[in-house]
């Protein structure tokens, strides 16, 4: 082609869109105007760093026995360990710093919850894609089958899977994976839909390309918004969920302690006067959950067309 | 003659985080009874907003900032809202492009129209449903009886429409303001539905403000058409003097890019750019940016002037002696 | 004599809406429920020549859009064929189809739903010749930028993404990705139905100019009378599925023969026509599910007779060049 064109090329070449705010700013600046998102954010992104620098910023490795003396079992917040360091939540039965513990436990809960999340939510995508961009009887029956998983209790699936599996960070990982993995292709698989009908996925089929690019380039990226939402919000029902197995004494082993074997441990002490052992590590699994939840119901809000104005 | 509704220095003004919108920024007209008026103008022009001024349902963050609008002598602009609401739907009414706008999807049509009329005026329930028919029949309803029973879901896009015009109509308004009500419907249903409308106009006496982007259609039921651009009335006149002796350069471009029947095949005038940003409106003539007449003088806002009788033109420059269509 | 660039021949599509597991229950327990099979496309044949605007009209229902597609080759037809070049297309697989459907591309109506609101200008218009190797990747920005110069866009606006341009700019764009694969026919759906009547006018030129500029084909397909009359050579008339009439642009504003488009023309809003007493064609536009017997037109035909709620009338000769389905010509 030539580089000559017509004088219709001569109009409306200089547009008069004076300041178009990019996408992510107009995001970040609706996601910032409530309050609460804003405390939740904060309050995440805090329980985030302590959990990383737990090593730095704690008197004690509680998975290091060397460092563990029973001696200090079972102290009350504000007393002095044995090698000199003061407790300030105090200790568990084991001789644990909880302070140290909880940041430590911190750690595996988001490591689970977040690894879990994101395998189930590669996983589920990608299954939700197959199933809408394929249609017909694949469609039927993939879908039968996450109804299938759905109508079960996940926490029942769970603690079934774990059963079979046995122990360790790993085993947790699967079983988390395979009962969220319904939830993001169900919901993939209802906005893949919908974009699937739009005319630009019409014209990429007319402009001849290939079916794996269509879906991975033109109706995945789109299906992305919902995605995210449920992602949070999973990804704080899989912590939940693994602090409800180790409690159960199906989850972690008590040499790597989780929130939830923290909680679990404390619990034969509650009525002997002794609640700072379940309930500190209880309240910092409950701050975990509620901010991710919070940060998740306000991306919900923004991400929503039909609430946006 | 007192006119059925006078609209003078109207002004409409929306604020927005983003700034002021002056959707509304000077309009002035006036109807008489049976007058059929076009408001023509493309998207964004204030076509819209000025009907919702005048039946005074404009929500925050807008507001009617200066102008006044009299119904039949009455000062509508800063009514209480009492008086607003025993006017809307009995002495002005508003039929939407998309009908379900008045229709209430849970309720039967019969439910919806006896209450339109019960809610206005003492009828007995017999008498109000009687009436009901005998709208739904003049709106060109086959069996009326059967449609009065129906949910809004079980008619088709242009059954719908005609049953929100029947409501419109059904107390006899003074003025009936009627937003795109064919846009969305196919040529023969439209053909209908203008045909419905002008029939009742006559009849009852209303006056309509017919507001639409299309020209043909305004020239074929209009006795006088306003044209807007950004906010502003551009033009105004009787219907023939507009379209054959157009004066705003705008309006003259605008008639150009339809495309008839004489010009077949030939390239269409073209206005080049676009409506300018509502939040940043230029200075002076909103149009000078795309008019092929702007000179110096555009940068300050240009008075109506009355170049012929009849005809009134908001610009400096207008095209007077020139044949240009 | 030349052989049309396309041609389609007795072209049907189907929808039906099969039942499901609750639906058979409750048919098999007295439920008046069926099985819905729409018609939108009932045995078209078209055939257009190279170089021509065919502008395709009709009103919603009608199956233009439908027809469209399956001539663009997005839907493959339920029955018939179409040929293109002498192949027939909607039989085809593999490399031969995909030449074959980058040759025929579409412009849509809607410009916030024709274009993919996560990518950048650049790679909407971009993607395709590069992934069917019509242009190396070191070519492709000057590339895009030439399109962009030829559609009236600013190649310096090429990074932005959809949502910052305007209705018009949009449709540009999309005329733009379609013209990246270098075809030679294109489908026009509706393509300025969304647009204010002055960017109408912009994007009808740009079309004109186009054609003389890269000898392009149209279908132009659209309910306005009024712009099919502007640019096309020829027009086909549509009503429920079936091609009524078909005649070159001047025959059928003179004298048209069909009923149903001497409706079409009488009603389309005029700008010469001024208070004028509409005189509507009477009833509604039937249901495609369940179409009236014979003539599809007769129900709201003034002409109507016996013969016409039995026969389906044949789209034949009329005069030279003109077709039309009409017992009254017999």
């Amino acid at each position: 082609m030539t580089i000559e064109h017509t004088d219709t090329a001569a109009h409306d070449v200089a547009p008069p869109i004076a300041k178009v705010q990019s996408p992510l700013r107009r995001f970040a600046s609706e996601f910032f105007e409530s309050w609460i998102a804003r405390v939740a954010l904060f309050m995440l992104l805090t329980i985030i760093v302590l959990a990383l620098a737990a090593p730095w910023i704690t008197p004690q490795n509680p998975y290091d026995l060397a460092q563990v003396d029973v001696m200090d079992g079972r102290l009350a917040p504000g007393a002095e360990a044995f090698a000199g360091y003061t407790m300030w939540l105090g200790s568990d039965g084991a001789g644990r710093d909880l302070y140290s513990a909880i940041l430590y436990g911190l750690r595996i809960s988001l490591a689970v919850g977040v690894a879990s999340g994101v395998i189930a939510l590669v996983i589920g995508s990608l299954i939700g894609l197959f199933a809408a961009y394929a249609g017909g009887r694949t469609e039927t029956i993939i879908m039968r089958l996450v109804d299938l998983q759905l109508s079960f209790p996940a926490a029942l699936t769970a603690l079934i899977m774990v059963a079979i599996l046995g122990k360790g960070i790993d085993k947790i990982i699967i079983a988390l994976v395979l009962v969220q993995w319904a939830y993001y292709a169900r919901t993939v698989r209802g906005s893949a839909l919908v974009e699937r009908r739009k005319e630009y996925i019409e014209a990429a089929t007319c402009l001849g390309l290939s079916h794996g690019r269509i879906v991975m380039r033109h109706i995945m990226p789109n299906c992305l918004a919902p995605l995210i939402v449920v992602g949070t919000v999973q990804t704080a029902h899989a912590i939940a969920l693994e602090a409800t197995l180790s409690f159960l004494g199906v989850g972690l082993p008590q040499t790597e302690p989780s929130l939830g074997v923290l909680i679990a441990n404390g619990y034969e002490y509650m009525l002997s006067g002794r609640y700072w052992i379940s309930v500190f590590p209880g309240v910092a699994l409950l701050l975990t959950i509620v901010s991710i939840n919070l940060v998740g119901d306000r991306l919900r809000d923004v991400l929503n067309p039909r609430l946006s104005k | 003659m007192t006119p059925t509704l006078e609209v003078s220095g109207l002004h409409t003004h929306f604020f927005t985080r983003a700034g002021v919108v002056k959707a509304v920024d000077g309009v002035d007209f006036a109807i008489q009874p049976g007058e059929v008026m076009g408001l023509v103008g493309e998207s964004g022009s204030g076509k819209s907003i000025t009907g919702f001024s005048i039946i005074g349902l404009i929500d925050d963050p807008g507001r009617i900032v200066s102008g006044s609008i009299k119904l039949k002598g009455e000062e509508l602009v800063g009514a209480p809202e009492d008086r607003m609401r025993s006017l809307r739907g009995n002495r002005i009414a508003m039929i939407f492009q998309d009908p379900m706008m008045t229709l209430n999807p849970v309720l039967r049509v019969d439910t919806q129209m006896v209450e339109a009329i019960r809610a206005h005026r003492k009828v007995s329930k017999r008498e109000a449903l009687a009436q009901c028919r005998d709208t739904l029949g003049m709106v060109g309803i086959p069996a009326p009886e059967e449609r009065l029973r129906a949910y809004p879901h079980q008619l088709s896009g242009g059954m719908r429409q005609r049953v929100a015009i029947a409501i419109a109509f059904l107390n006899e308004p003074d003025v009936i303001i009627a937003d795109e009500p064919t846009t969305a419907l196919d040529v023969t249903i439209q053909s209908q539905i203008i045909f419905e409308a002008q029939k009742l106009c006559k009849r009852t006496g209303t006056s309509l403000i017919w507001i639409t982007h299309d020209l043909a259609v305004v020239a074929g039921i209009a006795d006088d058409i306003n044209v807007m651009y950004a906010g502003r009335i551009v033009e105004a006149g009787g219907i023939d003097a507009v379209i054959d002796t157009p004066l705003h350069p705008y309006t003259v471009g605008l008639l150009g890019s339809v495309p008839t029947s004489n010009r077949r095949g030939e390239r269409l005038t073209q206005i080049p750019g676009m409506p300018p940003n509502v939040l940043n409106l230029p200075e002076g003539c909103t149009f000078r940016e795309r008019c092929p007449r702007a000179s110096a003088e555009c940068h300050v806002e240009p008075t109506i002037q009355q170049p012929r009788p009849g005809q009134r033109v908001r610009c400096f420059h207008p095209h007077l002696d020139e044949v240009t269509v | 004599m030349t052989a049309p660039i396309l041609e389609v021949r007795n072209a049907s599509k189907r929808f039906s809406k099969s039942l499901d597991f609750a639906a058979k229950l409750a048919r098999r327990m007295g439920a008046n429920v069926s099985e819905e099979t729409v018609h939108a496309v009932d045995g078209v044949d078209l055939a257009i020549m190279p170089g021509e605007v065919v502008g395709l009209v009709g009103e919603s229902g009608c199956g233009k859009s439908t027809l469209g597609r399956m001539v663009a080759g997005i839907m493959p037809p339920s029955d018939g064929s179409i040929i293109f070049e002498g192949v027939d297309i909607a039989g085809m697989d593999g490399a031969e189809a995909r030449k074959a459907a980058l040759e025929v591309q579409m412009i849509f109506q809607d410009p916030f739903a024709s274009l993919n609101p996560r990518m950048r200008v650049e790679q909407i218009i971009g993607e395709a010749p590069l992934f069917h190797g019509i242009v190396s990747r070191a070519e492709l920005s000057d590339y895009v930028d030439d399109i962009m110069r030829r559609t009236g866009l600013d190649p310096t606006l090429k990074r932005r993404y959809p949502h910052q341009f305007s209705g018009g700019q949009r449709q540009r764009i999309g005329i733009a990705r379609a013209l990246a694969v270098k075809p030679r026919f294109l489908v026009c759906d509706e393509a300025i139905a969304a647009l204010d009547v002055s960017i109408q006018a912009q994007v009808i030129n740009l079309f004109v100019d186009l054609r003389e500029e890269l000898d392009l084909t149209y279908l132009f397909i659209s309910h306005d009378l009024s712009v099919v009359e502007h640019i096309s050579d020829r027009v086909v008339i549509m009503y429920l599925g079936r091609v009524v009439e078909s005649a070159p642009i001047a025959d059928i504003f003179d004298a048209p023969n069909h009923p149903y488009t001497v409706a079409l023309l009488n009603e389309a809003p005029r700008l010469d026509q001024r208070r004028r007493v509409f005189e509507p064609v009477k009833g509604e536009i039937p249901s495609p599910i369940d179409p009236p017997p014979g003539c599809h037109f007769h129900p709201r035909c003034p002409h109507a007779h016996a013969r016409c709620s039995a026969e389906r009338p044949v789209l034949r000769e009329i005069a030279p060049g003109r077709l039309s389905a009409c017992h009254l010509n017999d």
